[in-house]
């Protein structure tokens, strides 16, 4: 019976600390340096974004002289 | 500018969902660990697809009404768009798959289904090329997108379902709420949705105003 209870307790602890035990970034979010990952993205998606504004732009402007 | 409200919602909502994808919470998952928040980026393209392929399949409605060459030609350039989203949502998911299925393509059902729903709209564009004159092609292809849009809903929608699959929310009777969305990442991913939903339809008209400008010229 005792030997039953220390299993069960072992297994619990087990589960929680596997639970608990879930690797994330937490380094790269500990150091800041996940700040630096989302501003680069940024940087590429404002880019992108206003180059398709310029896009929109231009074939309005070709529309306009249609 | 006015008019462009929309796009500017566009561009924002995507911005959100980067940073907010990035920064915010999410649940502690085995395997999945931080790339859960492919979520945000990877579905996306998937439904942005399915939207340009549903405004295509109007217009081609519309178009075999009315014979208006301006309905074949947004048609047309939402499929051109759309194939795109499917080729990212596809280069997406097999990056996404190799680390965390253990192969970039592990012959899940719904994997398949979708290569073969883009070979489908690939298939879309090869027959419009290869048709000569004007108002055939227009007809022939609208016909064609008709008889497309519901296999590939059938495609990627129902058969996963009826099969065992890797992605979440098939096999059996899914809800949505199958995803493993909790408050926070449902607070990222569907504006994530919207905005790139926004970008397609934005790089669309895009493209149908500058085909509009190309046949202008031709006459």
């Amino acid at each position: 019976m005792k030997g039953f209870f220390v299993t069960l307790l072992l297994l619990i602890f087990a589960a929680s600390t596997r639970a608990q035990s879930v690797e994330m970034a937490d380094t790269l979010r500990g150091s800041g340096k996940i700040y630096v990952v989302v501003a680069v993205i940024s940087v590429i998606l404002i880019a992108l974004i206003l180059y398709l504004f310029s896009i929109d732009r231009r074939v309005k402007k070709m529309e306009k002289r249609d | 500018m006015e008019k462009n409200w929309w796009k500017i919602l566009a561009s924002v909502l995507v911005l959100y969902s980067i940073i907010a994808g990035f920064l915010g919470e999410v649940p502690h998952l085995p395997i999945l660990h931080e790339s859960i928040r492919n979520l945000y980026f990877h579905v996306p393209m998937w439904f942005t697809m399915i939207i340009l392929y549903l405004v295509s399949v109007i217009y081609s409605i519309k178009y075999l009404g009315s014979n208006n060459e301006n309905h074949d030609l947004l048609a047309v350039e939402c499929v051109n768009a759309g194939i795109i989203f499917g080729f990212l949502g596809l280069a997406t998911g097999m990056i996404w798959g190799n680390f965390t299925w253990g192969s970039p393509w592990p012959n899940d059902p719904k994997m398949n289904s979708a290569a073969i729903a883009t070979l489908m709209y690939l298939a879309y564009i090869i027959l419009r090329n290869s048709l000569e004159e004007e108002q055939k092609r227009a007809r022939i292809s609208a016909v064609y997108n008709i008889f497309a849009f519901p296999v590939m809903i059938v495609l990627l929608f129902i058969l996963p379902r009826m099969t065992d699959s890797l992605h979440p929310g098939n096999g059996g009777n899914p809800g949505f709420s199958s995803y493993d969305l909790d408050k926070n990442m449902r607070m990222v991913f569907y504006p994530a949705c919207i905005g790139w939903i926004l970008m397609g339809v934005w790089i669309a008209t895009i493209r149908f105003r500058i085909r509009k400008l190309e046949n202008k010229q031709h006459y």
